[in-house]
């Protein structure tokens, strides 16, 4: 029997019986999308997670001064010694390294900013150009700090949005000259308006070239040095490269941490991917039901249709042939299932993306692979049993109906 | 064509074990005309089954066309019965979702025979059994007679060497009997050996050799000489 004609025959008995096959498919799809809508929701929490993660920057190795000890305080502190600093000088020393793409030194405090009458309490950031690639940061107007010798403490500073607002109202501010603790500073750009992303409000800071900040606040240290790695592979041996570098530069002694972003996300990720993962399978137990559902609505055909396996008996169509037409019943039921399935569930999700716009909701790729594939196996596994009793018939009882 | 040789069949019913056919020996020769003929209970279709390999006899052994087909498992005995033997029962046994025309195709979908191929075969089946205007029916849209007829069709569309009818007038009134009947016979002028198991005397009568069961035995046979 050609496979073509299977099919043909098969969809004929299932449109011999419309309700039962809708019902089926019914069920089938209704276990299908519940897989792609759960899971879907899964994805867009942990894509929600990583997303505000790599709003940080990506590829991101984080170093900072003193060494963190696993317990309570460092044995530096109790003899009243702190730390080695990080200079602007061992930051550069990082470039050299070929896994390193960019830096952007960091140096941190807060201060008074004054403009004509207005004035108010700022934190400034000392840094680079890099900076804004680094830290994924984006300038609403004007120009950012310029790149070149990071020593030169130019008077210029970048604005955060909210500051602009406070000191200048609906005027553009660039240009104009304000006083930051006993300097003064031409402003030559502004950020855009980010608003708070991991407790860390980019709108109400202001920026200025690091060795202005380090003259402003009378010190050499640097706060942080952000790291950004050429590649994701790149990471381990960025973080492996300034630590030996760093080394080296304060003579053999390790006393600066460096921490990857990534080791925080994997954290993170491993959790949601569980979690996903989870609820998915939680939904695939619907899936199993409809199996069942399959299988005692296949019992049920088989026992009606007694007299007609008879006669395909009678006229030449051997065991096997009678259990593939069964077979092909049930992968075609379990098959539009999947697909009607799949449609419901990709009409859900994009309800709950209307629903929720910031929740990035996608039903994950494997995802829907295992929602159809676990739906055909349950659909063949359980008419398995149903296809083998039609198979196995007595042809001589099964024409008399018995 | 068709030897029997001291075939028995018995069954399990219940704790008793009851014997429908008791040690018969029967040869049919190609082209034959036989009529099988004997009270119910008597081992007819007992004996029609095993002849179109439904059921496996209890013992003895059954040569047709010379092999044995007693050895041969199912699947074997699928593939004779789709090439060599076509059944027409009395309650028609046509597949109530297919029109006409699908179920005389349906041995041939089965024997796998390309779609092409099925089509002409088809319609001349639909135009010698006069039945090209109610090919697209369903059986519930068909009288007696044509359902009758579209199951002969079906019957004959793998040119079978045997055709094996079990009441086959047992549903239908006297002058669509006498039809399908007379339909039957000129299949036998086509060299078909035809197999007939009937109560009727009147229909049974009419063929060329008319075996007579009692208690699971053939007691005597006759004939119509022409």
């Amino acid at each position: 029997m050609r496979l073509v004609d299977v099919a043909q025959f098969a969809s004929g008995s299932l449109r011999g019986s419309r309700s039962r096959t809708l019902l089926m498919i019914l069920a089938m799809s209704i276990g299908v999308a519940s897989v792609v809508v759960l899971t879907a929701l899964g994805e867009g929490a942990r894509r929600y997670v990583v997303n505000q993660f790599s709003s940080l920057g990506t590829n991101l190795v984080i170093v900072f001064p003193g060494r963190t000890e696993t317990a309570g305080i460092g044995p530096g502190m109790l003899l009243g010694q702190i730390p080695r600093e990080l200079t602007l000088d061992d930051a550069a020393a990082l470039l050299k390294n070929p896994a390193i793409k960019r830096i952007a030194p960091l140096t941190i405090g807060t201060s008074q900013i004054s403009k004509d009458a207005l004035n108010r309490e700022v934190i400034v950031l000392g840094s680079t150009a890099d900076l804004l690639p680094v830290r994924h940061m984006t300038l609403g107007q004007g120009q950012f700090l310029s790149a070149g010798d990071m020593h030169s403490s130019e008077s210029v500073c970048v604005l955060g949005a909210k500051i602009r607002r406070e000191l200048f109202g609906n005027d553009s501010g660039i240009g104009a000259w304000v006083r930051l603790g006993d300097r003064r500073f031409r402003v030559i750009g502004v950020m855009a308006a980010q608003g708070e992303s991991m407790g860390f409000n980019t709108d109400e800071i202001v920026i200025v070239p690091v060795a202005s900040a380090h003259i402003l606040f009378n010190t050499t240290g640097l706060f942080r040095v952000l790291v950004e790695a050429k590649s994701r592979d790149a990471i381990e041996p960025a973080k492996r490269a300034a630590e030996q570098i760093l080394t080296e530069r304060h003579n053999g002694e390790r006393d600066v941490t460096v921490v990857t972003q990534d080791a925080v996300l994997a954290t993170f990720d491993r959790i949601l991917r569980a979690l996903t993962l989870a609820i998915g399978g939680i939904a695939a137990i619907s899936l199993a039901v409809a199996g069942v559902l399959i299988m005692n609505v296949m019992l049920i055909a088989v026992s009606q249709r007694v007299k007609e396996i008879g006669l395909l008996k009678a006229l030449g169509a051997p065991a096997a042939q009678i259990r593939n037409l069964f077979f092909a019943e049930a992968v075609l039921l379990s098959g539009i299932g999947s697909v009607a399935g799949l449609m419901l569930g990709e009409l859900g999700v994009l309800a709950i993306g209307k629903i929720y716009p910031s929740l990035p909701v996608v039903a994950p790729w494997w995802a829907v692979l295992a929602a159809i594939g676990t739906s055909l196996a349950t659909g063949i596994l359980f008419s398995v049993w149903p296809a083998r009793r039609a198979a196995r018939l007595d042809p001589v009882t099964a024409l008399a109906g018995r | 064509m068709i030897e029997f040789s001291g075939i028995s069949r018995s069954f399990q019913v219940g704790d008793q074990q009851v014997t429908a056919l008791r040690d018969i020996n029967l040869s049919i020769a190609a082209g034959d005309y036989v009529s099988i003929m004997g009270p119910s209970g008597s081992g007819k279709s007992t004996l029609l089954n095993l002849i179109g390999l439904l059921d496996r006899p209890s013992s003895g052994t059954y040569k047709l066309d010379g092999g044995d087909v007693t050895a041969l498992d199912d699947e074997q005995q699928a593939k004779v019965r789709s090439e060599k033997i076509g059944f027409v029962f009395q309650s028609f046994h046509l597949v109530p979702r297919l029109t006409a025309a699908m179920n005389v195709e349906l041995p041939l979908i089965l024997a796998g025979i390309t779609p092409a191929e099925r089509k002409t075969r088809v319609a001349q089946l639909l135009e010698n059994y006069g039945l090209t205007d109610r090919a697209d029916h369903r059986p519930d849209q068909l009288s007696g007679g044509q359902r009758q007829r579209v199951a002969i069709a079906r019957a004959t569309s793998m040119h079978p060497a045997v055709l094996l009818a079990d009441e086959p007038t047992g549903n239908l009134d006297q002058t669509t009997g006498r039809e399908v009947i007379n339909l039957l016979e000129t299949l036998v002028e086509q060299k078909v050996t035809l197999i007939v198991v009937t109560h009727d005397p009147v229909i049974g009568g009419r063929a060329k050799r008319q075996l007579h069961m009692v208690d699971g035995r053939i007691v005597s046979e006759t004939g119509r000489e022409t």
